[in-house]
Formats: structure tokens, C-alpha cells, sequence
């Protein structure tokens, strides 16, 4: 196993954000362990995983939106150190489901996994190149400023992470 | 004390009694996260070496970057503003909500459209303005100003916001708890952002190769903000630009830590405006996202408002490097206990805000504010570029003071400052020249000490002098250090001795508290060296801490004309106050030509850092008097911002003392700071948080290592306190 990933999963640990280490094969059962119904999600462009035929449904309404539970979306990137999701934007709509549902459900593949925040700039150069937008999401939502730590505010309460192993 | 003092004072302890223990615990919590998170991350040093030089190539860069965010942003799709004030950039903004016949407008949280009051302009056009930073929208529900760079609304404790809540939602039930009211808030501002036509955030930074733009939040409102409405406005200060992502790395890693002690924030977003993300049409819940016929637009505003004419000006410039963590606010011992609505502007808060104020709204604007700098240097090292705070609030006083006109009282000070500073204001005049007062003391002991005893002589200290009644004055002592050191036969014991040092005394060791200068002498022989005394002459630490920069500059060229000989003879100095080796180390950097301030700067000691040095080269610690009582030692906050804290520490330890420390930032006296009537409140409250760290050690000697801590103490405590050299003392 590669230093970067067990990092990203103590980090993940640290930050007490679920993660399940997962193969194409097992994908559907691991997804449908991790979402609380109803879910949305956008496709996640991964070979060999899809969300047809899951619970997830799509495409993203405004409705969904406001109404599902759970929001499935790929990382485009992860950073171990930190247990960053890099959350890619796209027309999908991959950015405001990761946002928008209590729960949000990111894959990402274990060769994404990145160690730090420097070895994240060459993919971050290269989208903005080409005018597009990333997230760096790290655990979830949260303020302080009623007095005391609160999770879950415009963002999800609870991130789910599904780290694709690769064959 | 005079009406204005009165009215300071009065401002000050009602925040003390309304704001300051929330702003207490709330940063208190803060600064344990940040320490926290700084300590388990190697590369902090390096970093803010990186980001500040980064910052200063930007600075320098300006224009060009500007010119270059203008055509990424307009290739991108978006539109670029540069607005030259507050005017302009409102009448911008109102423009862009006119042209979408925009009603409502949800806005993430930005001090820069504080700093412009655009909510106003909004209001006054007829677009209502939802905050949804919940901080933000407490301040909004309450109608108030924020008191913290990061916290807003960090002066309020959660019954307050509760009680707020209650009384303007009037909900069926009450609102009890935090997450009560984070529920409520999220569903309230949620509506609003769904509802809204328009989004507007700040920007935390720009890449200007292309055109992204950087938002750093923890709630996710950000990113709602600009993605929901089809329309985003952001707007920010012209000084945020970057090169590119390359450069924006050290910052992403240091301002969650710097800020609120978090290893990374929560959402990191680096939007590229107009976002692809597809619009979202609430109005029609059933379409998939973008199948409405919106389209996205985008507008960066980026507001000037002075900071152009900051980059001129090579005092302010580095203010400009600043990048809104608020660690210089939560570091400062006087902001620790009455917030932001006492230590800032209009808009910006904390050490950073004399900076801020005084580029964007002239000098005038820092001047309610500027004394609760007291130069205590402890934001230097929490400043993750390292901007040099107490120099910026140095410069800005100093300015101030060219400003304020002469005195009737006049004669009460007369002669005590260069013709340069006379019109100085009298309080400022009489700390600021502590020295000579010193001098003229000790001549005239005990009657001096006798006189400033009575009673009517204390009313009119306060009265015109501002020097508070609460305060014992220090106690001349008729036999200053240079006669007892010029009477000793032989003078100088160890004359052949290949290891020379030359003592520097303040004008306090001098003429005050002469025993520590005795005992720093007899320590530094015992241990073998050749002793020699410089002049009593005044380092210029009293001076610049009243901001009068002209004095400070005089005194540092006697001081290096003193000690340049021995210098030049392969002495070193050792400096008995912490103070003065800050001033050798870090301001003579702005007081004396490069060569002398190095030369000064490398050579000087703090007293008992060379007496580690002394022993750890072998110097025979046994001639040292043995350890009686087990101590409770407080460092000096400049000592500590230096790092000479440890020796004190490690020779102590090593010579068998059984020691406890403080860690508060500053004991609250910082100078004369404690001695001014409109601040004597402030500097007890400030002196509360270290007497509860040594409340339970009774049978503890009181240890400090500055004179300043050393009055404090005596006043918290009631007790004696020692000089660390003085618990070494081998004795006559």
C-alpha cells in the first residue's frame, strides 16, 4: 500500500470522516452501504463504476437538490496529509451536490491520491488553464460562531469517502 | 484625569464588563489551536519566509498584475472593475444589480465591502443584503460593527445570540442551544440564498494568470454564494493578487493555521468565473441543474481606496502583505481582553488595524486605538508574513504626535525632548524621556521619592500628566549603578581576562533598581570575565514606545557611539533588560545605518543568555550562589518574541532551581502603559490572566526578567520580585 493512502486514511480517521476501501467489483454494495436514501449524484467518469442501476439518482434538480439526503460525486484528486477531497467542478453539477445534501458520498481513485497541497498544484494549473474550478473539501461544514462548534452548516454534516482500488 | 482620558477609560471598562469575556474565552480557545497546529507543522518557518517574499515581489508587481487579472478575467467571460474609492466601487456594484433588476443579494463574509459600507449603498438602491457568514449575520441581526478580523461577532457568547434570536424571530419555542440557533440560521439564510438574484463574496486571493479566485470559509456559505445565483459579484482588496497557483500553495497551508488553528480550512474554493457549474432554477425544482434559460455572469471587483498610495509609502507598504488571519489580534494581550470594538477601526481589528485604517481613511482614523499597541512585539512571530505590526503602529503614533498641539502645560515637561518633538503631547513627553527623569530622581533622592508621595502631587500627575494614582512610582535610588561600579577597588577584577563583556544598563537598573546591575557585575566576574560598564545611556526603547521615532534615533546613535569602541575592542554586550536587546535586535534595524545595527545586533547578549554561553564554555557555576527557594519565573514578552526566554530557563534549571513558568503573552504593565491613568483598568485586567498562572505558588520566589513585569508583579501579587541574575549573585 502506498504511503500517500494509508496517510489519507489516518487523516480521513483524524478528521472522523468514514472511508471504505473498495474495488469496480464491489463498488455497488460499498455505495449502497455508504448513501442514506434518497441520494443524487452526478456520473463519476471512472472506468468500470457507475451509478446506473444504484439508488442514486440523476441527473441533479433543483429539487433533489434541496431533498436528498446523500450527494454522490468523484474527487477528482485527494491530498493524504490533510484528508483533502479535491472536488472538481463541472456542468454535471458535481460541485453543488457535493454542497447541497446532509450527506456527502466522494469516490476517488487510490491512484489520485496525492500527498500534499504543493503536489496538487500541477492538476489545479492545468484546470484553471482551462477555466475550471476546484474545491479543497476537508471533513465537513462547520462554524462557531453560535457560541460553540457546530457541524453541519450550508455544507454536508457527514462525507462518506469510497477510495477506489484499481486493478 | 482630563475628560478625554475619562472618556477612554470609560469606553474601555464598559467593554471590559459587556464584551470582554466572551473575547476572552473565545480567543483563548483559538490561541491554543493555533499553537497547536503550528507546532505540528515543520515547514511554518519556511513558509512564511516564502509568503512573504512572494508578497513582497506581488506588492512590487502591482500594476502589471492588475493589468494581467484584467485580461484573464474578460478571456474567461467575466469583467473586471478597479474602483478608486468606496464611491466608485458602490456606484459599480449598485450598477450591476440595476442592470439584472436585481431585488435581493446574499453575500459571503467580506471586509472589504465593510470597509465600503456597501450594504448601505444596496439598502439605498433597494437590493436587500442577506449575510450568510452566520457571524456576519448575527452582526446584522444585531446592527453592530465586527470586532475580529476572522470572528465577527467573537464578543458575543451564545446566550447573547440566543437572547438576539428570541427577541427579533420570536420562535415558537426559544432558542436554547448552539445548534438551536446554527438549524434555524442555516434554514433562514438558506431561503435567502435560494431566492437570491445575486451572489456577492470577497476574495482571499487572485491568480492573475487565470483569473481564480480564492475563498476560504469553513461554513460552505461561500460557495452557495457564488454558485446558487446566476449572477456573482466579488469583491476585494486590489493588494490579493498572485501570480498563480504556484504561489498561492504556502498561503492555503498558512492561513487556516494562522487564523483559527486549523490544519487546512474546511472549503478551499478556486473558482474560475464565469463557473462551470450548471445554474440552478429554484422556481423550477423538477429541470435538471442548468436547463433554465440562465446564463452566468460574472463581475471582480477591485477596490483601491488608497492601497495604491500604501505601496508608496515604505512604512504602510507592508501592510499591504497582510492577509486577514487575525493572529496579530488574538497574540495581543490588551485585544485578549477587550476586543476589537475597543482595538480597531471602522473595520479592521487588532494589531494590523493601525495599518489598515491609516492607508484607507488617513492617519486621524487609527488615532482612538493606536496606544493599545504597546509594542509588546508578541504578533511579530504570529504573523505569517511577517509584517512588523509594532513598527507600523510605531510609525503611525509618531505621525499622530507630529500632529497634536502644544500644551499650556508645556513647562511641566520642558526640556525634556529635542525641538523636533515639542509638540508632542505631555503624557507621551514625560514617559517618553524616562531617563532623564530618572537622572534628575536619583539626584535629588529621597526628597524626589518623597514628593511624588503626596497626595496633591498624584492629582496633578493624573490630571495633567495622565499618570495613573493607582500606581506606586518607582523609587530612586541616590547611589546609581555607574558610582557603585566607578567606587569598587579594583574596578574591573578580571582586567586580564580573554573573555570581555561590556554591561548595558537602562536608565532603571541605573537609577532604580540598582541591585540586579550590581548582581548581573558579580555574576559575570564570578564566572571569569572582564567586566566593563557602559553609559547609562537611554536605548530609545521609552521614546519609541510613545512613538516619538525622532528621539529613539538620537538615543540609538549615542548608545552605538558608546559601544562602538568596545565593540571594535572584541567585547560583548550584555543587555540587562529585555527591552533594550529587542531595540538592539529589531528597531535599531529602522534607527541606525545597516552596518552599526548588525554589528549591534549580533554581538549583543540578553543577560543571561551569556551567562548560559559563559557556562556551557566551560565557566565554573559553583562560584554561583546555590539554590534556596524554588522560583515562579515570567519571561518578558520581547524576550520571548526574541526566543532568549529558554536561557533564563535552562540556567536556572541546570543550576538546580526548581522552576514554573508563565505563557502568557504579556504581564499588561508593557512599559508605561500601566502607568497611564486611561489604561490602568485595562493593564490590571491584562495582569489578571498571569497572577491566576501563579495564584497557587505561594512559596514560590517571583521571578521577572523586565522591569515593566517586575512593577506589574509587584502590584498583582504584593510580593517581592527578583531579577533571574539576582538569584545567581554570589554576593559582595
Amino acid at each position: 500500500m502506498s504511503t500517500a493512502l494509508s496517510t489519507f486514511e489516518s487523516s480521513l480517521d483524524r478528521l472522523e470522516v468514514g472511508w471504505t476501501r473498495t474495488t469496480p467489483d464491489g463498488f455497488e454494495d460499498a455505495l449502497a452501504s455508504a448513501i442514506d436514501p434518497p441520494a443524487v449524484g452526478v456520473p463519476l467518469g471512472i472506468d468500470g463504476v457507475s451509478l446506473d442501476g444504484t439508488a442514486v439518482e440523476t441527473p441533479p434538480t433543483p429539487r433533489l437538490l434541496r431533498e436528498a439526503n446523500t450527494g454522490v460525486t468523484r474527487a477528482g484528486k485527494a491530498i493524504a496529509r490533510y484528508g483533502t477531497l479535491v472536488v472538481d467542478s463541472d456542468p454535471a453539477g458535481t460541485e453543488p451536490v457535493s454542497l447541497y445534501p446532509p450527506t456527502h458520498v466522494a469516490v476517488v481513485r487510490e491512484s489520485d491520491v496525492l500527498p500534499d497541497v504543493e503536489s496538487a498544484s500541477d492538476h489545479l494549473g492545468v484546470r484553471f488553464a482551462d477555466g475550471g474550478s476546484s474545491v479543497f473539501a476537508t471533513g465537513v461544514s462547520s462554524t462557531g460562531d453560535m457560541g460553540a462548534l457546530v457541524e453541519g452548516v450550508h455544507g454536508p454534516k457527514h462525507v462518506h469517502v469510497l477510495i477506489l482500488e484499481e486493478r | 484625569m482630563s475628560a478625554e482620558r475619562r472618556r477612554k477609560a470609560e469606553k474601555i471598562r464598559h467593554l471590559l464588563e459587556t464584551e470582554g469575556d466572551a473575547v476572552h474565552e473565545n480567543i483563548t480557545h483559538m490561541n491554543a489551536e493555533r499553537y497547536d497546529a503550528i507546532e505540528r507543522f515543520d515547514d511554518f518557518e519556511a513558509l512564511r519566509e516564502e509568503a512573504r517574499a512572494i508578497k513582497e515581489d506581488a506588492i512590487a508587481d502591482l500594476p502589471a498584475l492588475v493589468e494581467q487579472v484584467r485580461e484573464s478575467v474578460e478571456a474567461n467571460g467575466g469583467h473586471l472593475y478597479v474602483a478608486d474609492d468606496a464611491a466608485d466601487a458602490n456606484r459599480y456594484i449598485t450598477d450591476v444589480a440595476d442592470s439584472k433588476d436585481a431585488d435581493t443579494l446574499v453575500k459571503s463574509k467580506s471586509m472589504t465591502s465593510e470597509e465600503i459600507e456597501m450594504n448601505d449603498a444596496l439598502e439605498a438602491a433597494g437590493v436587500d443584503v442577506w449575510e450568510t457568514d452566520l457571524g456576519e449575520f448575527v452582526l446584522q441581526v444585531a446592527d453592530e460593527g465586527p470586532s475580529h478580523l476572522i470572528g465577527p461577532s467573537l464578543h458575543r457568547s451564545r446566550e447573547d445570540v440566543a437572547d438576539l434570536f428570541n427577541e427579533v424571530f420570536d420562535p415558537e419555542e426559544p432558542f436554547e442551544t448552539a445548534e438551536e440557533l446554527t438549524a434555524f440560521a442555516r434554514d433562514y439564510l438558506g431561503e435567502k440564498i435560494h431566492a437570491a438574484d445575486m451572489g456577492m463574496t470577497g476574495a482571499n486571493f487572485v491568480l492573475a494568470d487565470s483569473g481564480t479566485i480564492t475563498l476560504v470559509t469553513n461554513e460552505g456559505n461561500a460557495r452557495k454564494t457564488a454558485v446558487t445565483p446566476d449572477t456573482h459579484v466579488a469583491v476585494t482588496g486590489v493588494e490579493k493578487i498572485l501570480p498563480s497557483v504556484e504561489e498561492l500553495q504556502p498561503f492555503v497551508e498558512l492561513i487556516s493555521k494562522t487564523a483559527t488553528g486549523q490544519d487546512i480550512s474546511q472549503y478551499v474554493s478556486m473558482f474560475t468565473p464565469p463557473v462551470d457549474s450548471p445554474t440552478i432554477d429554484f422556481e423550477n425544482p423538477d429541470d435538471p441543474l442548468g436547463s433554465g434559460d440562465g446564463e452566468r455572469e460574472f463581475h471582480l471587483v477591485l477596490i483601491d481606496n488608497g492601497r495604491l498610495d500604501m505601496r508608496e509609502d515604505d512604512q504602510l507598504k507592508e501592510t499591504l502583505y497582510c492577509i486577514r488571519c487575525g493572529a496579530c489580534a488574538n497574540s495581543c494581550g490588551n485585544f485578549q481582553h477587550v476586543g476589537g470594538h475597543a482595538f480597531g477601526g471602522e473595520t479592521y481589528t487588532g494589531g494590523i488595524a493601525t495599518g489598515w485604517e491609516a492607508g484607507l481613511r488617513g492617519e486621524e482614523a487609527a488615532d482612538e486605538f493606536n496606544d493599545l499597541c504597546t509594542g509588546c512585539s508578541r504578533c511579530v512571530n504570529a504573523c505569517p508574513v511577517k509584517i512588523d505590526i509594532p513598527w507600523i503602529n510605531t510609525v503611525v503614533r509618531d505621525r499622530l504626535n507630529g500632529d497634536a498641539t502644544p500644551s499650556e502645560f508645556e513647562f511641566l515637561v520642558e526640556g525634556l525632548t529635542p525641538d523636533a518633538e515639542d509638540s508632542v503631547d505631555l503624557q507621551k513627553r514625560l514617559f517618553g524621556n524616562f531617563g532623564t527623569l530618572a537622572e534628575l530622581g536619583s539626584k535629588t533622592a529621597p526628597l524626589s521619592n518623597w514628593t511624588a508621595k503626596l497626595g496633591p502631587v498624584r492629582s496633578l500627575m493624573d490630571e495633567y500628566l495622565g499618570v495613573s494614582r493607582e500606581r506606586d512610582l518607582p523609587q530612586f535610588q541616590r547611589e546609581t549603578l555607574v558610582e557603585w561600579f566607578e567606587s569598587r577597588r579594583p574596578r574591573a577584577p578580571n582586567a586580564d581576562a580573554t573573555r570581555k563583556v561590556l554591561l548595558y544598563p537602562d536608565a532603571y537598573t541605573n537609577y532604580v533598581l540598582v541591585e540586579r546591575g550590581k548582581a548581573a557585575v558579580r555574576v559575570l566576574e564570578a564566572l571569569g570575565a572582564h567586566v566593563e560598564l557602559a553609559s547609562p545611556i537611554e536605548s530609545g526603547r521609552a521614546p519609541l514606545s510613545q512613538g516619538m521615532i525622532d528621539t529613539a534615533s538620537e538615543q540609538a546613535d549615542a548608545v552605538a557611539a558608546d559601544l562602538e569602541p568596545y565593540l571594535e575592542a572584541g567585547f560583548d554586550v550584555a543587555v540587562i533588560e529585555p527591552s533594550d536587546l529587542a531595540a538592539f535586535r529589531r528597531e535599531y534595524e529602522y534607527l541606525l545605518p545597516e552596518a552599526a545595527h548588525d554589528r549591534l545586533a549580533e554581538n549583543s547578549y540578553d543577560v543571561m543568555e551569556y551567562v548560559y554561553g559563559l557556562l556551557e564554555n566551560g565557566a565554573d557555576g559553583s562560584t554561583l550562589a546555590a539554590p534556596e527557594e524554588p522560583v515562579a519565573y515570567h519571561s518578558h514578552c520581547q524576550q520571548r518574541t526574541l526566543g532568549v526566554e529558554a536561557y533564563t530557563e535552562a540556567v536556572l534549571e541546570d543550576h538546580g532551581f526548581d522552576v514554573v513558568t508563565s505563557d502568557v503573552e504579556c504581564c499588561g504593565m508593557a512599559g508605561s502603559f500601566g502607568y497611564k491613568s486611561e489604561y490602568y483598568e485595562l493593564s490590571m485586567d491584562v495582569g489578571e490572566d498571569l497572577y491566576e498562572q501563579f495564584a497557587d505558588e505561594d512559596d514560590r520566589t517571583l521571578v521577572a526578567s523586565g522591569t515593566s513585569c517586575t512593577e506589574q508583579m509587584g502590584d498583582l501579587f504584593g510580593r517581592d520580585v527578583t531579577h533571574p541574575v539576582e538569584l545567581l549573585d554570589p554576593g559582595p
